[in-house]
């Protein structure tokens, strides 16, 4: 814990400290390296894209973060706290939530059983055989603000294995969110959706960002709601940081443009 | 609403049907000792479905718990004190535990791997009972034995001689289990649980500690094997290594996945039709297990979510 004060600054409590710090991570399988030496700070609040080509290591990456599996070498800091080597459940529980490329939820159980079971867990309940009324009461209330917040009340008792997949999404970040993580990993949140629900999640990370304290990492794809959204992006490129910035600075960049062209041709 | 009355009244028809067993069983052809081992044997695959069904894990070697759980009662009865709630309590502490203890090493297992786990531990017990026979008596069993009658300080029940006496403390016995199993599948932590079954992944990433509570789950699962165990041993006045093979635990899990396993209710239909073909097969043919095994093949193929499942989606409302 203290090498971890003394590597990460402990001192800067006052001073913008970033909630998250990434100090030259690496992951390896094999003889191969799927992310190599990369090192990043995102802000408290912070909206931050990663993009790339495919296979650049970005889920890799995200995996390194939550705790998936851990990395050959490197360090992570939350809120100045080393993670390196906590486990993922852990991670959560210190209020880094995050969602799946392929969406991970509770398909069989309504869109309100999915939000409860989340509460429950989030309110330390999840070993308890028994909660009282006012318990109860208090995680009925989270579920519903949660539903009102995703715009989800008119589905709340649907199984969420029969929601559209864009529905789906949605539910996975309200689930991730019934944790009031500080910060918010989404892993290609509009994959596989068409124009409109792109639109209404590109809203919808907007609003959750506006609302407070929330800090996003996303992995996207579409440039649009990267460009639309992101205060920062960084470039992952064959799993080294290729270059970082805001997003108009990145656009211009003559290396990034170059690594997305090559992939094209 | 009308779902709920629905429920209410399946409920009550169930509980009613168990109360008067010994009244009607004998006008279709049963006895009452039948329905004592159809309660006990439904309680071991109700606590095989407890984490198969709810969490999602499979244990192939529940049969370990529930021998251990007879073999603690029979000492009990033996060794200790003629004490009939004492031999349960033994039975059901050295089942749990012994499942609390393995449970240690191998939640981090998963599918195949921890049911191949749970069969070789079984055997291991099983070989055990088999050989040491100074004290379990081998292959001829534990013997010498008998439950005792129920001292309730102002009266006396004999459950040695009264079959219906004793059905009905086997039926309260279950009511008991069945009730603290069902109030745990309610609470939160029962929640967890199906949490883990839906989607394992999911329930980690909402900060869900998965090992522990799978851990916690096949311990509670594990005393509910042995406290069934134990009853059985009462039922027979008899422990025997059998109970310990891993043919009994393939039989719980036939129990539970042929009643239906998603439903709380579907091992003891299960057991009940296990338990009464194999008793009029078994007068008529050696090979009975065939025809419960053809038995089984059919409702795997044709009722996927059991028989309480196949029942349940042909109920109006």
């Amino acid at each position: 814990m203290s090498q971890a004060e003394a590597a990460f600054g402990a001192g800067g409590k006052k001073s913008p400290a970033p909630i998250l710090k990434v100090d030259s991570v690496s992951k390896r399988f094999g003889s191969l390296v799927a992310v190599r030496d990369v090192s990043l700070a995102v802000d408290r609040g912070e909206l931050r894209a990663i993009i790339g080509p495919n296979g650049a290591g970005k889920t890799t990456f995200f995996n390194l973060l939550s705790g998936f599996f851990p990395p050959t070498s490197g360090r992570i800091a939350f809120e100045g706290r080393d993670v390196t080597t906590i486990s993922a459940h852990r991670r959560v529980r210190l209020g880094m939530a995050r969602t799946f490329q392929i969406t991970e939820i509770f398909p069989e159980l309504s869109v309100q059983d999915n939000l409860r079971i989340g509460a429950e867990i989030a309110a330390g309940y999840a070993l308890r055989a028994w909660i009282n009324r006012a318990e109860r009461t208090a995680v009925q209330r989270r579920v519903d603000e949660l539903l009102d917040l995703a715009g989800l009340a008119a589905k709340a008792k649907r199984l969420v294995g029969e929601l559209a997949h864009g529905d789906q999404r949605v539910v996975e970040i309200a689930t991730a969110l019934t944790l009031q993580p500080r910060l918010l990993l989404l892993d290609e949140p509009t994959a596989g959706m068409g124009d409109q629900e792109t639109y209404a999640m590109t809203k919808l990370i907007r609003q959750l960002h506006r609302r407070g304290d929330l800090a996003i990492i996303l992995i996207e794809h579409d440039m649009r709601v990267v460009f639309h959204l992101a205060d920062m992006v960084s470039v992952l490129d064959q799993g080294k940081l290729l270059a970082e910035g805001a997003p108009a600075a990145i656009a211009a960049n003559a290396a990034v443009q170059a690594a997305y062209l090559g992939e094209a041709a | 609403m009308s779902a709920g009355a629905a429920k209410l009244i399946a409920l009550t028809a169930v509980w009613a049907l168990l109360a008067a067993a010994p009244f009607w069983a004998p006008l279709v052809g049963g006895y009452t000792a039948l329905g004592a081992r159809v309660l006990v044997l439904a309680l071991a695959a109700m606590s095989v479905n407890f984490l198969l069904g709810f969490a999602g894990v499979l244990s192939f070697g529940h049969a370990a718990y529930f021998g251990l759980g007879a073999y603690g009662a029979g000492f009990a009865l033996k060794f200790l004190a003629p004490s009939t709630p004492l031999s349960l309590l033994c039975g059901t502490l050295l089942g749990g535990i012994a499942g609390a203890l393995l449970g240690l090493l191998i939640v981090r297992r998963r599918g195949v791997y921890f049911a191949m786990v749970t069969i070789a531990f079984g055997q291991v017990l099983y070989y055990i009972a088999f050989q040491w026979s100074s004290l379990t008596g081998g292959d001829d069993g534990l013997r010498g034995f008998a439950r005792q009658p129920l001292d309730l300080g102002f009266a006396k029940i004999d459950i040695l001689g009264d079959e219906t006496a004793f059905y009905y403390f086997v039926l309260l016995c279950f009511a008991l289990v069945v009730a603290v199993m069902g109030f745990i599948l309610r609470s939160p932590f029962g929640r967890a649980m199906i949490a883990i079954r839906e989607n394992e992944r999911r329930a980690r990433f909402l900060g869900l500690a998965v090992e522990r509570h799978i851990w916690i789950a096949f311990t509670l699962s594990c005393f509910f094997a042995g406290f069934a165990g134990a009853l059985y041993a009462l039922v027979n006045n008899f422990a025997d290594p059998r109970g310990l093979h891993y043919s009994q635990s393939g039989d719980f899990v036939m129990m539970a996945v042929m009643g239906g396993m998603r439903n709380f209710w579907g091992p003891l239909l299960g057991a009940a039709v296990f338990v009464v073909v194999q008793d009029y097969l078994s007068s008529v043919t050696v090979n009975w297990m065939s025809f419960i095994g053809l038995l089984f093949v059919l409702v795997v193929l044709f009722f996927p979510r059991g028989l309480l499942g196949f029942i349940r989606r042909r109920a109006p409302a």
